[in-house]
């Protein structure tokens, strides 16, 4: 049995830890708030984008030639999964939830004799995959000194993959992130980036009205490149929500459990300290009888 | 001039302008068009240029460096990655996109580098008036 110091101090250092995972829940609950703004800020330019390019699509989608971001390189040999998490842990199962799934996928594909390479922003997914797929990591991207996201991170980013996609590196590319559903909920998911995922023209009655300058070409091509930094970028706001979410519950969960043995280590503390009171009692007592 | 249409001005990372409108005057990729109520569909790259808007409360002009528009016969959305609203604007502002421009010029290549010098002349030519 430990000795009434030894629980003291145990006691007092539960204590220090409940502070500091009480603290970090708060700092991630502030961050949370700005990171959920500039996620719901940056939506409406690309739901703008999506529809556009939605109607720049379907008035061109039938002419053959189209460009390779929208058809694909008619191979899918190689696959670029582009995996994004945190720069720091501590936030529950979020950054394993996301390179699991990432893994999941390396598998399968890897299973069909598909190539495939991995881009990591972040990098604690860096450091989960590199353990398996040392050899198919191509790339990281770290934003380590990024205290707000803008969106040249994310173009960065588009950059360095369409710089590999007009080199003939890879047909397919994927992102993995987060996806933020509410501060407990945040679902991985996979987004296939190239060739590009066009959602259906959602105005089907304006299809076609439109007028293009310069050509509807020339625009879709812009609109796709444009399309990958947006999308990359919807994916970094999402991921550093979700982050955020995931640490401000895991931090919730530490501190309620901190709060749990507190209790449970004073009521130890207190018997075993009446305990020995009742000990050194009877002790004199006894010692009284026997004179 | 008949009536207003909604203009916005959409940046990747917030929506910067959203009000009506009476005429907005948009640097379109194949050359500048004024854009009224009633306007018909049209959906055109920019070149980097002045966005000058008639709003209800007044003109603003606003800088942006490339982008793309999209015209309805009720609304004109702008989306562009990067501009500079001349409205609250000093020399040295000015003074150092013209000095980020000039050196995107210095980086760019062929067609994108005559893009940016026809920028970073209009820059300059903002700098004056």
């Amino acid at each position: 049995m430990a000795s009434l110091k030894d629980m003291r101090n145990r006691i007092a250092s539960v204590k220090a830890t409940r502070k500091i995972t009480k603290a970090m829940q708060m700092v991630a609950a502030a961050k949370l708030r700005r990171a959920q703004d500039a996620a719901t800020a940056a939506r409406p330019y690309a739901e703008r984008m999506a529809r556009v390019l939605g109607n720049v699509t379907a008035s061109v989608a039938n002419k053959s030639g189209a460009s390779p971001l929208l058809v694909g390189t008619g191979k899918d040999q190689v696959h670029l999964l582009i995996v994004m998490t945190a720069e720091r842990g501590l936030c529950g199962g979020f950054n394993t939830n996301i390179a699991r799934l990432a893994r999941q996928d390396a598998i399968r594909l890897l299973k069909e004799g598909k190539t495939v390479k991995i881009l990591t922003v972040g990098r604690k997914g860096y450091d989960s995959l590199r353990r398996d797929y040392a050899r198919q990591v191509v790339d990281r991207v770290d934003l380590k000194g990024v205290k707000q996201l803008t969106f040249a991170n994310a173009e960065d980013i588009a950059h360095k993959v369409l710089a590999m996609f007009d080199a003939g590196e890879f047909d397919v590319a994927t992102v993995y992130f987060s996806e933020f559903k509410s501060v407990i909920a945040q679902k991985p998911t996979a987004l296939q980036l190239i060739p590009a995922t066009i959602p259906e023209g959602q105005a089907s009655g304006s299809l076609n009205v439109y007028e293009y300058e310069p050509s509807e070409e020339e625009i879709l091509g812009y609109l796709l490149t444009r399309n990958i930094s947006t999308q990359i970028f919807r994916g970094l706001l999402e991921n550093a929500a979700s982050e955020q979410g995931a640490r401000m519950s895991a931090m919730d969960n530490a501190t309620r459990n901190a709060g749990d043995m507190i209790n449970k280590l004073t009521i130890r503390y207190n018997r075993q300290r009446q305990a020995n009171i009742t000990k050194e009692l009877i002790e004199i007592i006894s010692g009284a009888e026997a004179l | 001039m008949a009536g207003t249409f909604k203009f916005e001005l959409v940046s990747p990372e917030r929506i910067l302008l959203s009000e009506d409108a009476e005429q907005v005057i948009v640097p379109g990729m194949d050359g500048q068009f004024t854009v009224l109520a009633g306007h018909a569909p049209v959906i055109s790259t920019l070149r980097p240029g002045v966005l000058d808007a008639q709003l209800a409360g007044g003109r603003r002009r606003v800088f942006v460096r490339g982008g793309f528009a999209e015209v309805g016969p009720e609304h004109l959305t702008v989306l562009t990655q990067h501009m500079l609203d001349l409205q609250h604007i000093d020399a040295e502002k000015l003074a150092s996109e013209v000095a980020s421009a000039e050196q995107m010029l210095a980086e760019a290549k062929d067609d994108a580098a005559r893009m940016v010098a026809i920028e970073a002349v209009e820059r300059l030519k903002e700098l004056r008036a």
